[in-house]
């Protein structure tokens, strides 16, 4: 299973570079979402695929009993996903009031500091 | 010790305070830190001379091995005596320089820092805090330098003097760390005893060049030499104490403090032999064709640096005692001569010598001074400068290599010296009164007390046997003895004993000195058009260097940041599979593909992974953004579905609500934006695909090496085995964000604060506009960032009319 999705991760990292070099606002938004999904299940895969229990230490037990699937990753993909939407919704809202304000979509005509004749 | 090295910086910071409540007196307060100072280093002389060092060790960073030690030997302490006795006369002569000057006061911190930085340069026994003084001395000299930073010579000079001697500085602490390492220590004295360990490894003649460029570019060597004559956009005191007395002689300093350690060898001996004695020459030889006061000084200064460096190449007994004799008389004249130029050039207005003459009568005090000084830099019997003319001759003619060439160069120096000599004391105080843009009067008190103490100090210790033989003994052979480092003895005469070669050759520079001074207007027309050398001269090279790195620099700039995201994200995706691929090959990591495995895989498995391809070719192919938000979220909800299968059942929860309100969210706003519209070409396209499949090849590689081998994780037992007996929890994954990494956590919730407070300040952002926002179809109004930033008051005010 690790191999197959190491090739679904490459394919959503190809898709997500491919995304980000558009030169829609819109488009980077969207390969940045396809990005976040990428390296989620990159550090998902890396921590190992198991299909056991997961990390949950029953009320009988003093620890956990292998196999167990590895709480760390776990952790690590819960804050990248929370933090992901943070940067997502920060985007998003920055891409809508960048349009408004200088009315184009495409990077080609954003790339003055100073607001010439619109 | 400490405070007798950091009270300079003390009293810096307290120096425009104390002029708030001074005024003009605060020289004379001012200059009261480095007079006890003096006298503080002055109650070392006796124990010293007998041979024992003082030293001491405070803990600076024990973590690294850096410690900040000070020694007190003959050579630092003659430094010391140096640096306090003329920074005191330097404070008083500055306050009366730059009496009628608002930023006085700037000066005062300036050179009371300099002060203080050079004594740590010639106290530290550490090479680490060695370095970050002589920096602190690159730095406060760009300070003092660019002192009128109005003029942009003055900017330029200091720029330049920085570079040279910034860039001299890291190339040394390369040759110091090398050093260190090789020695197994940073202690200066500990390196004494790994003398011939380093002397042996192949590393010596690396760290030689490496160190001995540091001491070049700060002591003004050829070919860096050309940045000293640019320095003298300073004003006068700075040129008296760092151009002469101080700063440039650190260099000196370095190599005579690392003779032991690395001094001896062939290599030290053709190297520093030979810089030094270029420099002398091509000084002294440009000396006497100036007319500027300063730039004359300026040139005898390097030619002066040069004969040190040379007597520090040769290395042997005499030699040694000559250079630091020499050292001391150059100070001294040197010193007072920078002094009177100044005062010359503040009195009357004017520093070029053509236009100077007879000025002793409205002058007399510095003009007395200028004779006294001059006749020790010519080397006249009775004053010191004597004394050191007959040792430098001696040790010249006692030269281990090419003796015979090595005494002519020296010859021709010194002869070329008294010529310079004779332009800077004779003509502009004898002969005709000139008359001088600015009436010619004698400069007040605080600037007459440094040139004539100084100047006069040559005649008092160099005329009579007794102060001759009592300076040798107690400040000259001690230093001698501290570079050597092996006790010495070496008897000043003040007179020679018997009429030997020196003698005859003292006579001879004495002659030649004057008879050149006499057809030196003639003379100079004579060799004039040899000077079309110099446009092709050092300085020439510094320029072209810094014209050339503006060039890459711009040119990189250019490629790099070309204003255009996706070229930017080109750059960084390239570079980071060139860089990880040329890594994976050459670290032979690919061969761990071969350990691949299959697992088992169920049909279920496999329809996710086919949805999630789809729905990733979809977003990449719709032209319908709503579709395009669909796919993206039904790659969210599989990615879910598979934390299901594979055990993270949180994850999946936090996924599934955080996907839902991705998706709701940026329905809500594109439903607001443009439709796509195809921006790129063909070409384009393809380009990029191929780049992006790049970046994605690699990540599939480095995820099938990693997950090929077995995982070897020590924190996974960690938190399991802990989480409900040290931290009460059940869920593992809650435990280790709550509590094991409850900093991240707490971190990670900022991030958040910090998003939402932007989205909300973004939403709320009016930039400047009139009107409530109407919709995405409202005009852009020219300038109202400018407007929105800058004047506020002006759009208010079309507000309310």
């Amino acid at each position: 299973m690790e191999v197959i999705l190491a090739f679904v991760i490459g394919a959503l990292y190809t898709a997500g570079f491919y995304m980000i070099l558009r030169r829609s606002i819109v488009k980077l938004i969207l390969g940045l979402g396809l990005l976040g999904h990428a390296a989620n299940l990159m550090i998902f895969t890396i921590g190992r695929l198991t299909r056991a229990s997961p990390p949950i230490i029953g009320h009988e037990g003093e620890a956990l009993h292998a196999p167990f699937a590895d709480p760390l990753p776990q952790a690590l993909i819960l804050t990248a996903i929370v933090i992901g939407f943070g940067v997502q919704a920060f985007a998003i809202v920055l891409v809508k009031r960048a349009y408004q304000t200088v009315n184009t979509d495409d990077f080609d005509q954003m790339r003055s500091t100073d607001l010439q004749e619109a | 010790m400490l405070l007798a090295v950091l009270s300079g910086f003390v009293l810096a910071l307290l120096a425009p305070w104390l002029y708030k409540i001074g005024r003009d007196a605060t020289g004379w307060i001012l200059a009261i830190l480095p007079l006890a100072l003096f006298g503080y280093f002055v109650g070392f002389i006796e124990p010293v001379a007998h041979g024992e060092p003082v030293s001491y060790t405070y803990t600076w960073i024990p973590s690294l091995n850096v410690t900040l030690s000070f020694y007190v030997d003959g050579l630092s302490l003659l430094f010391s005596l140096i640096i306090t006795g003329v920074g005191t006369l330097i404070v008083l002569y500055g306050s009366g320089y730059l009496a009628h000057d608002k930023d006085v006061n700037r000066f005062f911190v300036y050179i009371l820092m300099f002060m203080a930085s050079m004594l740590g340069v010639v106290l530290s026994n550490n090479l680490v805090s060695l370095f970050v003084f002589w920096e602190l001395t690159s730095v406060t000299s760009y300070m003092l330098i660019g002192y009128y930073h109005e003029k942009e010579e003055s900017r330029f000079a200091a720029l330049q003097a920085l570079l040279v001697t910034g860039a001299g500085g890291l190339v040394m602490l390369a040759g110091f760390v090398m050093l260190a390492l090789q020695g197994g220590s940073w202690e200066i004295s500990d390196l004494f005893a790994q003398a011939n360990a380093i002397q042996g490894d192949a590393l010596y003649l690396p760290i030689l060049i490496l160190i001995l460029i540091g001491a070049f570019t700060k002591s003004a060597q050829f070919p860096f030499h050309f940045w000293l004559p640019g320095a003298m956009a300073a004003p006068a005191p700075v040129s008296a104490y760092l151009h002469s007395a101080t700063m440039v002689k650190a260099g000196v300093y370095l190599v005579a403090r690392l003779s032991p350690v690395l001094g001896g060898t062939e290599a030290w001996l053709y190297a520093v032999t030979g810089f030094g004695a270029v420099t002398m020459v091509i000084g002294a030889y440009i000396a006497w064709q100036q007319t500027d006061l300063k730039r004359i000084l300026a040139y005898s200064t390097v030619s002066a640096l040069g004969i040190l460096m040379m007597l520090l190449g040769l290395g042997s007994e005499v030699a040694v005692e000559a250079a630091m004799v020499y050292l001391v008389v150059h100070s001294m004249y040197k010193g007072s001569l920078f002094m009177i130029a100044g005062a010359v050039d503040h009195e009357t207005g004017e520093r070029h010598i053509t236009r100077l003459g007879g000025l002793l009568k409205a002058m007399p005090f510095n003009g007395a001074a200028a004779v006294l000084a001059a006749a020790s830099m010519s080397g006249i019997p009775l004053f010191l400068g004597f004394v050191a003319k007959e040792l430098i001759y001696e040790a010249t003619l006692d030269a281990h290599i090419l003796p015979l060439l090595i005494t002519i160069l020296a010859i021709v120096t010194n002869i070329l010296t008294i010529v310079a000599a004779g332009m800077v004391s004779l003509k502009p105080f004898f002969g005709p009164p000139i008359k001088t843009p600015k009436h010619a009067h004698e400069a007040p008190w605080s600037m007459r007390l440094g040139p004539i103490t100084l100047a006069s100090l040559g005649l008092i210790l160099g005329g009579l046997p007794f102060t001759v033989e009592e300076f040798g003994k107690l400040i000259a052979s001690p230093a001698a003895s501290a570079i050597l480092a092996e006790p010495l003895e070496v008897h000043l005469h003040m007179l020679p004993v018997a009429l030997s070669t020196v003698v005859m050759l003292s006579a001879v520079t004495l002659l030649g000195g004057i008879g050149i001074y006499l057809i030196r207007l003639p003379l100079g027309r004579v060799v004039a058009p040899l000077n079309a050398v110099s446009a092709v001269g050092p300085e020439q090279w510094y320029k072209w260097s810094l014209d050339g790195m503006m060039v890459v620099a711009k040119w990189q700039t250019r490629v790099l940041q070309s204003g255009y995201l996706r070229y930017y994200l080109i750059i960084t995706i390239l570079t980071t599979v060139g860089l990880a691929g040329i890594t994976m090959v050459s670290q032979g990591v690919l061969q761990n593909l071969s350990a691949i495995t299959m697992t088992e895989v169920y049909l279920h498995e496999i329809i996710l992974v086919v949805v999630i391809l789809g729905a990733t070719v979809l977003v990449l192919r719709t032209a319908s953004r709503l579709t395009a938000v669909a796919g993206l979220g039904v790659v969210g909800f599989c990615i879910a579905l598979l934390f299901v299968l594979f055990g993270a059942p949180d994850l999946a929860m936090t996924q599934f609500s955080i996907e839902t309100l991705s998706v709701i969210l940026l329905v809500l706003v594109l439903y607001k934006l443009p439709t796509f519209t195809g921006f790129s070409t063909r070409f384009q396209r393809a380009r990029d695909l191929v780049i992006s499949l790049t970046g994605g090849i690699l990540i599939t590689t480095l995820v099938l090496i990693e997950t090929a081998l077995p995982i070897n994780s020590r924190l996974t037992p960690y938190f399991a085995e802990n989480s409900l007996t040290l931290a009460r929890g059940h869920n593992v994954v809650n435990v280790i964000l709550v509590d094991f990494r409850g900093f991240d956590t707490m971190g990670e919730i900022t991030v958040l604060g910090m998003a939402a407070l932007g989205v909300y300040g973004l939403l709320k952002l009016r930039l400047g506009q009139k009107s409530p926002d109407k919709g995405i179809k409202q005009p852009v109004i020219p300038h109202r960032t400018e407007e929105f930033y800058t004047t506020p008051v002006p759009a208010q005010e079309k507000v309310d009319s």
